[in-house]
């Protein structure tokens, strides 16, 4: 299947447009963005209906390096339709977030916002370790540039942090691809960097524990989980907005992606043996995480740290291993993809006003912008777990199904949902409550669409999380198959 | 059939919330009344209509189906909503009572410029409500419990740019999160062992569980409930919570949400039932709530803070019911004390209004003679709240003291505290009367027809008749609880409760009655007791503060220093090896030298 590539060349392509039509005339670049992308997300749709209804993941290889017997294999099953299609929709917002933020150098932040989202959706779309690896690095990079070249007063700082820490990392998960390409020539005489093949390797299991190590630190690190988060408040603070939404959206996403593709069914047994340590880190993750959102002052550290609490619930969840568990980790992807991104955006247009992150600087800006005021409202209580909105879905299902395998750490976890409301209110409160001191002009109407918009969809899945959970049930029903091999 | 259309009850203040939200800012305050009390009006007439064909019926269990809701894999959750004796009492009380209040929200607010904004969270409160009382499953449930915490936050702190209000609607919230969250433990728990959250299949075979278990499970419950309604120990936000509009405290703040709690227990009472022990703590809890709120109110100035303390007292009796296995009792009083609370909040609202906006009891006096028809309104309720017989306050409390006497797990210790509870009552709720609607009058009183055609007071007058008369209806139970004989006490026994009520209004008229000039008292005791008997003070200092000093002190985020180490140990080693570098031939020779001369001296060495 041809078209499959096409998600990948597409966006870059329309990067390159972007950047020429702004060159001509100014302003056209955001319109080159924000077409193709909406055409790319019909196109994988469109995809996904083709494949779902065919009930096969749509795939493609192409052999590459014949040596090494390393190919362009690419694969469409559901949980990567699911995360692609959440990709272009946050790309599509933070082309519109950025519709006006940006004043420098348009058309060649438009060709890294593409060149990234074409990163990404080649990480969702990887079928072999290689390749996986290799668009691991391509999504890296014009992450760093848009940090770099748009961010704010510590970008320098930011961005370097941010790379050493997603470099220093997948240099480890690199060693163990490469181990395991290896080991499977040892063992086959063939090389191999399909997962598929690699599945079937009967490791030893301290071999297994090492290798799933490396994978697992490069998944963490991008996660974040505490102690390996400290990049993320960095890069999220100083990152433009639309890289603060493509980070929090997607890019965090990644890491919990790769956990579900690779770590846990190339080495189920290491998986299990590690998951206390994990699950641990889990914990850790959600309860530090909320205590230092608490602690910020800066409306988009404190998200950011807010994030990191979140995507504890999912390192707990899926190293919980349970069916219900895992359901609820895919839901809080998805969900947290949508509220912290929408939370970012909102950052941004505060601080486009204002000229300040600050919370001291805010304050009873209800009274001049309440529909901003109302939607934030809206995007907090899904942060903090309002039941009827997606987020809570996510969470519910990870603490059921992760109090069956650990009871003790997931009674810990449940502190997570009075220090979301702690950090929750304190931002809103701060932001938009009390004596009204500062005064923003209201959301324009582009900006009222696309907040409207993330508010439904807030509500849609946090009513009808059907869909996100039928799309991926393939994955998930083979990660139940493997995990009863390991018991 | 009626009842199939059940689902319409809870969606028409939904759909009013909305419209009212979408629409923010282009209706007149008059639209925005007749929408928002309207579609209240509505739902109150379709739950007659439902509970005119329910009772008919016989009480039977009617369930509806609305849509699929969580599919969590092997026990799925739907929106599906749940008509017993129990809900049916319940809803009918949100509608019925929350309709009123509404009403007279409406001329409380009308000319508020937010007006708007005020009843898309009262009409979505009113959702929340009846999802958590009609909710099938304990997730459904949850969405109400949550929702009802969600607009009280936001009706506490609705007028929101006066810090103190913005404080008080946060404490409200994360407190009743702190029982959320144990209540979320627990329902992990139930989950966990059960297999499913379906109420019905969970209570219909508790046996799934052993003692141990279950003992946990409910003590984890329980701890929702005493955050929702306001018991010891997570009892401090409710008077704090007075902060909000006075039809805001009528409806939430005593009719209905606060309630939940009780709610829950009687609704989960099979597993109860199980582990008697923890119906022991329920009634304690009560008994101690009851004191505790009795004492604070006995010197509190607030007309507001009066009431809410009364309310934590009344819901401390319920909660002693439940503990005394008198299910029904607690929820006949529940029922009763929306009628004669939500009267008696609503003529505090209309002294405020008369007063412009004071809230001191001390700046009151004389009221008889300005506002008549207010203060005997004030009057009859707070008769009903003191149980004098007759009045459906009365009724409630008599079954629930009864009850206490004899149960396994309470007893006449609890039962005689109950009973200087009952005086307590009396003596603040005679002290509120005598100071306010007595003597002289303090403060110019706002000119405004406050006469039988007014709004603020045509919706108190059904609810008079309710007060008084409340206690008439026999609640049936049959089908959700399974109870004995209700018990039939010496008479001396049901007669020593009127007793204190009359020795404390002696007292109260010793004290209060008529002086030319009534003053607080100040004193220590007094500052303590005010305070709410110094639970604040506690959490300020074992909780709040801990918490904000690790917050201050590791805002910069402790981990990262370790990365910070790693980079500066990188950046010095390479200013040490730049150092190295600096173009000098002699250093070059002698680091040659010395270099040579090591390892000469390191081969010497280990040979």
């Amino acid at each position: 299947m041809v078209a499959l590539s096409y998600l990948i060349w597409l966006p870059l392509i329309a990067g390159g447009l972007a950047w020429f039509a702004e060159n001509k005339k100014s302003g056209s670049g955001n319109w080159v963005s924000l077409i193709s992308l909406f055409g790319l997300l019909i196109f994988a749709l469109v995809l996904g209906v083709q494949s779902q209804q065919s009930g096969v993941p749509l795939q493609l290889s192409w052999s590459w390096f014949a040596r090494f017997n390393i190919h362009f294999a690419l694969m469409l099953d559901g949980l990567a339709l699911l995360l692609i299609v959440l990709t272009l929709a946050l790309a599509l917002l933070a082309v519109a977030v950025s519709w006006r933020e940006i004043n420098d150098k348009q058309g060649f932040f438009h060709f890294n916002l593409l060149f990234s989202v074409a990163g990404i959706v080649g990480v969702f779309l990887a079928a072999d370790m290689f390749l996986f690896f290799l668009f691991w690095e391509v999504m890296l990079l014009p992450m760093t540039a848009l940090i770099l070249i748009w961010g704010h007063e510590k970008r320098r700082y930011a961005a370097i942090k941010f790379f050493i820490f997603t470099q220093a990392s997948s240099l480890l998960m690199l060693i163990s691809i490469i181990a395991l390409a290896l080991i499977h020539q040892d063992m086959t005489g063939e090389m191999s960097f399909n997962p598929q093949a690699l599945q079937l390797l009967n490791l030893p299991p301290s071999t297994q524990y090492w290798l799933m190590l490396g994978f697992f630190v490069a998944f963490a690190v991008k996660l974040p989980s505490v102690p390996l988060h400290t990049w993320l408040p960095d890069a999220h603070t100083q990152a433009p907005t639309a890289g603060s939404v493509l980070l929090a959206g997607i890019l965090l996403k990644t890491g919990a992606y790769g956990l579900i593709r690779f770590v846990l069914p190339l080495f189920p047994a290491a998986t299990v043996e590690f998951a206390p340590v994990a699950v641990t880190m889990g914990v850790v993750s959600i309860v530090y995480g909320a205590v230092m959102a608490y602690s910020q002052t800066d409306f988009k550290r404190l998200v950011a740290y807010s994030s990191i609490s979140h995507m504890g619930f999912v390192l707990l969840a899926l190293f919980s291993w349970h069916e219900v568990a895992i359901q609820g980790a895919i839901l809080t992807i998805v969900a947290h993809g949508i509220s912290s991104a929408a939370l970012f955006s909102m950052g941004g247009m505060i601080q486009h006003r204002l000229h300040s992150r600050e919370l001291g600087d805010m304050g009873g800006m209800w009274k001049t912008a309440p529909k901003m005021a109302t939607l934030t409202l809206i995007f907090v209580m899904a942060g903090i777990g309002m039941p009827g909105l997606a987020n809570f879905n996510g969470e519910l299902l990870s603490l059921l199904g992760s109090y069956q395998v650990f009871p003790v750490l997931t009674i810990i976890a449940t502190l997570g949902i009075v220090l979301s409301a702690v950090y929750g209110l304190h931002l809103f409160q701060r932001a938009f409550q009390g004596p009204a001191s500062a005064s923003v002009a209201d959301l324009n109407g582009r900006e009222l669409v696309y907040t409207s918009l993330l508010a439904v969809a807030l509500i849609y899945f946090g009513l009808q999380p059907h869909l996100i959970l039928d799309i991926p049930n393939d994955v998930i029903q083979q990660l139940l198959a493997i995990s009863k091999g390991v018991q | 059939m009626m009842r199939d259309w059940l689902y319409i009850i809870p969606l028409l203040p939904l759909l009013s919330s909305v419209l009212l939200l979408l629409l923010a800012g282009k209706l007149k305050p008059m639209q925005v009344a007749l929408l928002g009390v309207g579609s209240m009006g509505l739902a109150a007439l379709l739950t007659l209509l439902i509970g005119i064909e329910f009772y008919q019926q016989g009480g039977e269990v009617f369930q509806q189906a609305v849509f699929n809701w969580l599919p969590i894999a092997g026990a799925p959750v739907n929106f599906g909503l749940h008509l017993d004796q129990l809900s049916m009492v319940m809803m009918s009380v949100i509608v019925g009572v929350g309709w009123l209040i509404h009403w007279y929200a409406a001329a409380y607010m009308y000319t508020d410029p937010q007006i708007q904004r005020f009843f898309v969270y009262m009409n979505l409160f009113v959702f929340a409500m009846l999802m958590l009382v009609l909710g099938d499953n304990l997730v459904l449930l949850f969405l109400g419990w949550e929702g009802v915490g969600l607009c009280s936050f936001l009706l506490i702190g609705f007028w929101q740019y006066d810090a103190e209000n913005v404080l008080a609607a946060k404490k409200a919230f994360i407190v009743t999160r702190v029982g959320d969250t144990a209540m979320m433990i627990g329902l992990l728990m139930l989950f966990s062992h059960f297999n499913t959250l379906f109420i019905p299949a969970i209570v219909g075979d508790p046996q799934v569980m052993n003692d141990d278990q279950l003992w946990w499970a409910c003590l984890l419950l329980v701890g929702g409930a005493v955050g929702k309604s306001a018991q010891i120990p997570l009892q401090t936000w409710l008077p704090d919570a007075m902060a909000g509009p006075t039809p805001v405290s009528a409806l939430i703040h005593a009719a209905t949400m606060v309630t939940a709690g009780v709610y829950l227990i009687a609704r989960m009472h099979p597993l109860f039932l199980q582990v008697p022990h923890i119906l022991e703590i329920v009634a304690w809890i009560g008994t101690l709530t009851l004191l505790l709120a009795g004492f604070a109110a006995l010197v509190q100035t607030d007309i507001k803070r009066i009431l809410a303390y009364s309310t934590m007292s009344q819901i401390g009796y319920m909660f002693l019911g439940l503990g005394a296995l008198a299910f029904d009792s607690a929820i006949f009083h529940l029922m009763t004390h929306a009628f004669f609370k939500a009267l008696l909040f609503m003529t505090a609202g209309s002294i405020i209004v008369k007063l412009h906006h004071e809230q001191n009891i001390f700046k009151m006096g004389g009221l008889f003679k300005s506002l008549p028809l207010t203060s005997s309104f004030l009057l009859i309720g707070l008769l009903a709240l003191v149980a004098v017989p007759g009045t459906s306050g009365f009724f409630s409390k008599e079954a629930i003291l009864a009850a206490t006497w004899q149960a396994p797990t309470a007893g006449p210790v609890l039962w005689s505290m109950a009973v200087f509870g009952a005086f307590l009552t009396s003596v603040y709720s005679f002290r509120l009367l005598f100071i306010v609607c007595f003597g002289t009058a303090h403060h110019p009183v706002k000119e405004g027809d406050f006469s039988f055609s007014s709004q603020y007071v045509v919706p108190l007058i059904p609810l008079v008749v309710l007060a008084i008369m409340g206690g008439w209806v026999m609640l049936d139970f049959d089908q959700v609880f399974v109870l004995g004989e209700h018990p039939h006490l010496p008479l001396w026994l049901e007669l020593t409760p009127l007793v204190a009520a009359l020795v404390g209004l002696l007292i109260a008229w010793w004290l209060y009655f008529p002086r030319p000039t009534a003053v607080a008292k100040e004193g220590r005791l007094q500052t303590f007791l005010l305070g709410g008997l110094g639970f604040d003070w506690l959490y300020e200092r074992l909780l709040t503060r801990p918490l904000q000093l690790i917050a201050r002190w590791n805002k910069g985020d402790v981990i990262d220093s370790g990365y910070h180490f790693i980079a500066w140990l990188n950046l010095s080693l390479n200013e040490l090896l730049v150092m190295s570098q600096n173009g000098k031939t002699r250093w070059y020779l002698y680091a040659t030298v010395a270099g040579g001369a090591l390892m000469l001296g390191g081969l010497i060495w280990w040979r």
